[in-house]
Order: structure tokens, then sequence, then C-alpha cells
């Protein structure tokens, strides 16, 4: 069987409102991708943490509680430590599009609000991970 | 959302109605449609005010007292809580509706590394009772009711409710606070657990036997089958998994020797209002004879204060939209008008705003008005229950009470709610019912004005004003803290501390302790910690 490319999906900080998550979690499933949900209540450390050692090529964030500016900027800051420069970080939740340029700039790569029809970011992740399983 | 599926024909006709519940209406309903049933006036409806209580708790229903406005609120600190709070009663609202921020929801400090950039932000910031003192100043506790969202830790913030009320002089017997307190939910939906499943669940019977003589006018738990909807649940399934939530913590208490008649007249219900307007409205009168007959039939219940449902019906949450967020103005009003059509004690709305991060004053007050409005300009409350004897309302509330029969015995199938909570069984069924829901508005079969229909260039919709996180609040309530460790008796908290772990160990009742640790100052975070120390955590159940 052909290797897939593996996405973790996670849900930093204490925010429980994980319906969006689940659904993107199944969403890509569905799509063909290897998918890890961390469940709930996660810090940023045990994200990037699992991140490494089940080695995906993409790591989502489901954000709901505004608090996107810190989390992401310190999941970036940890995977450039840890040497994950190759993993995509992609970003989706309740962002108000005023954020995302801030987002963009401090490297996460893909910002997808909760309303992004799945086509839009599966389609995305495909064309960025392309040629990575070969 | 939560609208209907419709089945059109070549020229647009609609050939086929299918409500979220599996309902499905036909073109148009007469005498038939109730023999159909076995619609029987005496048995599934009575007068106002009688058993089942179809129509209404009271005889007089909104004519006596209209519902409870109480929209949620709460953000950054106590004083600014306050504050908002104050403005909110000025402006005619009858109940306040707390909003606390997730560091307080999930039992951590504001100082805790858990903490981590949501100090303050989804609601108020509590660390000590010295914050809810700053919180509820100058508001008259034995005239205004106090909503609390909060679940893991109700029982530390019931607890500190009473503790302030006392400090300020009023009397516990006369104060009115309704924690949400419905752990089983959390697990479901909204996901503010802690605590392991069977000590989270005993926690909530101690609130509720503790309030049967302390608390008397509390009502110590509010069933949500609102986050369950909010999940991915169709409304038969909001209902019949909050009434076997419900169940399960009146088992907890009578299992400790209590009659349901003692105690279950606390219980209330928070349940949603989005989606195909008929559907909540039979859905709300079909919850209130299946509570009414639940208590009667399954525990002998005589008292009717026992048997009503009390409930608020609001939010709709997931009913509002990111694309062209003002038309969710327009929503709430329909929302609202479905809920007073219901029945409901209390209503409160999310704000237009709400899809994007919590409400603005503007939208808040805008809330607030669309509620009055209905009360005082539409008309909604001249007569008792506009919409009985209505053969459409009235056969698919018969068909809506079927329905969530059938969730109830399925639950049942499953073990009962406890373990098909604990399990993940419901989680994932509602998972993957979200999904197939998002499919289908993606694909249009399910219509979404502004997302799947009526789509404007995101240029031409105009932007809305946010409430904006104020990123000094950390600190400044960083500060609050210290101050109080500083000033608090150390030896008092310590054992004040020690009591309530031993309280806990010996699965005693932990409110007296509690309520003392509250007065010593003792923190959330320190009162949490330790019952995660005694109880420890709840392992989520897996997605897959």
């Amino acid at each position: 069987m052909a290797a897939k490319v593996r996405v973790l999906v996670g849900k930093p900080g204490l925010d429980g409102h994980d319906r969006g998550a689940k659904v993107v979690a199944l969403a890509l499933r569905e799509a063909g991708f290897e998918v890890i949900y961390t469940g709930l209540h996660q810090t940023v450390e045990s994200i990037v943490s699992v991140a490494l050692q089940e080695a995906v090529d993409v790591i989502g964030l489901s954000i709901m509680s505004g608090a996107h500016l810190p989390i992401c900027e310190k999941t970036v800051r940890l995977c450039r430590e840890k040497g994950l420069d190759e993993v995509l970080l992609v970003v989706g939740g309740v962002i108000p599009k005023q954020d995302i340029p801030a987002l963009k700039e401090m490297g996460v790569h893909g910002v997808f609000p909760g309303g992004t029809p799945f086509a839009e970011f599966i389609g995305w992740i495909k064309e960025k991970t392309a040629g990575r399983l070969d | 959302m939560g609208v209907a599926r419709y089945f059109k024909d070549e020229k647009d006709r609609i050939q086929k109605v299918e409500l979220q519940s599996g309902i499905e209406v036909r073109n148009s309903y007469g005498p038939q449609d109730l023999e159909a049933v076995g619609f029987d006036y005496a048995k599934d409806l009575g007068g106002p005010g009688e058993y089942p209580y179809t129509r209404s708790l009271h005889p007089g229903s909104y004519r006596s007292r209209a519902w409870t406005t109480r929209q949620y609120t709460g953000f950054g600190t106590p004083e600014e809580t306050n504050t908002r709070f104050k403005l909110m009663i000025s402006q005619g609202q009858t109940g306040l509706n707390v909003a606390f921020d997730l560091p307080t929801q999930m039992g951590y400090d504001s100082d805790s590394p858990m903490s981590f950039g949501e100090v303050g932000r989804v609601g108020m910031a509590i660390d000590s009772l010295a914050d809810f003192e700053t919180a509820f100043d100058g508001i008259d506790l034995h005239r205004v009711g106090a909503g609390l969202t909060i679940n893991a830790v109700a029982s530390i913030m019931l607890a500190m409710y009473r503790a302030m009320a006392e400090k300020k002089g009023f009397d516990p017997q006369k104060i009115s606070a309704t924690p949400q307190n419905d752990i089983l939910k959390e697990m479901i939906g909204r996901g503010a657990w802690i605590y392991k499943t069977h000590d989270a669940v005993r926690l909530i019977g101690d609130t509720l036997e503790y309030c049967i003589t302390d608390l008397p006018r509390c009502n110590p738990v509010s069933v949500c089958g609102y986050h369950i909807r909010e999940s991915g649940a169709t409304p038969a399934q909001e209902i019949g998994y909050a009434i076997a939530i419900a169940n399960a913590y009146i088992d907890e208490v009578v299992k400790r020797g209590y009659e349901v008649d003692q105690f279950a007249q606390r219980i209330t219900f928070n349940f949603n209002v989005f989606g195909n307007l008929w559907e909540q409205v039979a859905k709300f009168r079909a919850a209130r004879k299946l509570w009414a007959r639940n208590l009667k039939e399954r525990y002998g219940s005589s008292e009717p204060k026992t048997q009503w449902l009390r409930g608020l019906f609001g939010g709709g949450g997931y009913g509002l939209t990111k694309a062209q967020p003002e038309n969710n103005i327009m929503r709430g009003a329909f929302y609202g008008l479905g809920a007073a059509l219901g029945g409901a004690q209390t209503i409160a709305l999310c704000s237009f705003d709400e899809a994007f991060t919590i409400p603005t004053e503007r939208a808040a007050m805008l809330s607030l008005r669309t509620l009055q409005l209905i009360m005082d300009e539409v008309g909604l409350r001249d007569t008792v229950d506009p919409l009985a004897g209505s053969y459409f309302i009235e056969t698919l509330t018969k068909e809506m009470e079927q329905k969530i029969a059938e969730e109830m015995a399925q639950v049942e199938k499953w073990g009962g709610i406890v373990q098909a909570v604990d399990e993940g069984i419901i989680q994932r069924k509602v998972a993957s019912q979200a999904y197939a829901y998002e499919k289908a508005v993606q694909d249009g079969e399910l219509i979404k004005i502004g997302v799947n229909k009526y789509v404007m260039d995101e240029e031409d919709v105009p932007d809305v004003e946010l409430h904006q996180y104020d990123s000094s609040t950390q600190d400044r309530q960083v500060a609050r803290l210290k101050e109080v460790r500083r000033t608090r008796s150390d030896r008092d908290v310590a054992s004040a501390l020690k009591n309530l772990e031993r309280t806990a160990k010996d699965k005693a009742n932990v409110m007296p302790a509690l309520v003392e640790a509250c007065k010593a100052y003792c923190t959330v975070g320190e009162m949490a910690g330790v019952f995660r120390e005694v109880f420890g955590e709840f392992q989520e159940p897996g997605l897959f």
C-alpha cells in the first residue's frame, strides 16, 4: 500500500469546542490522508512533540478561543526549535480576516477559517505535499 | 444550522420536506392526522398549567410573567464584567448569565502555565472570592438571579457564590444561582471536562444534595441539550440525551436516600433554538410532556413542580454564519420567536457577531432588544401556547415525542448514558452527523443564506466591529491574584485545603468544605487541584 500524507489535527489550549476539528479530521481521512487527532486541552509543546514522533507532514490547529495569535507564534517557534522546518502549519477555527496577514507573516503556511469548503483545504494540502512521498 | 431537507421537482415545487429529526412534513394536516398519531386531548395536551404541561407550566403563562432575559455576559477582569452586568440590568435585562474564561472553567489560576494566552478572553477570570466580590458589586442578589456557565468546577463556583453572597449580607436561603453543572454534556460537546466520569457525576450529586437545605432557591444543575445539538445532534437526540443525562444525576441523589420531590424541581434545562421553526416548537412542547411523564412514571413524583421542565431556550450559535454577519440579527429574531412559541422560561440569544468572537456591547444590546421587542410589540404574551390545537403542530409534537423516546431507548441499549459517554459512543455519533451536515451544506443540499444561496463577494459585505481583547488583562488579573495570595492567611488556606482533600477522599459531600475554602480565599486552581489529585482526569475516547 502506498504511504499516505500524515496530518496531525490538534486542539491547542483549553477550548473544548471540537466540532470543527473533528469534522475536518473526518473530511481529511475520507480524502485519503492518514489523520492523527490529538484530542482536547493540548499544550503547544505536546502537539509539536507528537508531530515529531509521528513524523507528520502537516500540523493543523483548530482554535476557537481567540488565542490564535499567541498560540501560533509559539507553535512556529517550537517547530523551528525541533527542526520541523518541512512541516506545513495550517490553522482553522474562529479567525478574523484581519489577523490572517499577521499569521502568515509569523510563519503559518495556510489559514482556513471556519466555513472554508473541504475541497479548498484538501486541495491546498494535496498540492503542497505533492511529490513528498515519491 | 439544522434546516430541513427539501426535495423539489423540476419546476422548483416542493415535493417532500424532511426535518432534521427524520420526520417528514406533509402538504397539509387535518383531523385524520391527529387520529393517525393517536392524539388524545386530555392525555397529550391538557389545559394550560395542567399535567403533562405540554402547553405551559402555569395557567397564565406569559400573561402572568414574561420570560427572563439573560444574555451571556463576561470578559476580562471582574471589574469590566461588573460594568457590563450593570449596563445590561439598567437596560431591562432581568437575570445574569455569567461567562467565565477558559482557565477558570478548567480549574487553573490566571498565573498557571496552562492559562497561556487565555486569561479573560472568552469570559471573566475568577481566581478567588475576591474576584466574585468585585464582579457582583452593587447587584441585588435577592432580586437578580445569576446563571453561571461553569461545569467541571461548578461545585467550587456555587460554593463561591454562596460565600460571596454571605459576605455581602445576603441570605443564602434567598439567593438564586443557576450553575450549568452538566458534565456529561461537556464530555459530549463543549469539552470543558476535567475529572473522571463517575467522580464528576458524584460532584453534581453533591451540589443537588447540598442545595436541598442550604441553597433552596438555587438551581444547581442546568442540563444542556444545547451543546449536544451544537456538536451535531438532531433536535430529537438533543432532548433524548438531555433527559437521559438528567436521569443519571437524579439517580445519583436518589441512591443517597432522597425522594425526587425533595430536589428534582431544582433541575433546569438549556435547549437550542436554531433550525426549522416548527421542529423547534414541537421539540419544546414534546420535551415538557416527556419530562413530566418521566418524573411521574419513572420516579413516582407526586409534586407538580418537580414535573415541570423549566428551560432556558436560546443561543442558536450554530445557526449563525460568518458570511453576511448582519443576517444573524434576523436569525436571532426568528430563534427568539421559536423559543417564545415553545414556552421558554428564560431566553438568551447569541449575538450577531458571535460567529467571530464574544459580543460587543452594541451586539449584546441588539439581542436584548430583539427579545424585548418579541415580548412587548409582537404579541407573544397575548395568549397561552398560541399554536396549540393546530393539526400540524399537534401531529408534529406527537411525532417528535416518538422520535425522542426512540433516542432514549437507544441510549439504554448502549448501557445507559454514563457508559455511552464514557466510551465515546455518542461523541463519535454526533461528530459523524456534524460531518454529514457540513457536506450537505457545502453540496448545497441544505440551504444556508449567504453561505450557499444569495452569496456575495466578501468585499461587498460591510465589516462588523468586533470585541477587542485587551492584552493587558492577564497582567492585571495576575496582579490581583498575587495581592490575594499576599494578604490571606496561609494557615487557614492550608487547613481548608487539607479538609477538602479529606472530604473528597472519604466520598463525603464536598460542598461545606468548599464553602469554607472559598471563605479562606483558596484559589480556584488550588481547590480544583485537590480534586485533580484525588479523582484523576477523564481520558478522552478516540474519534475514529
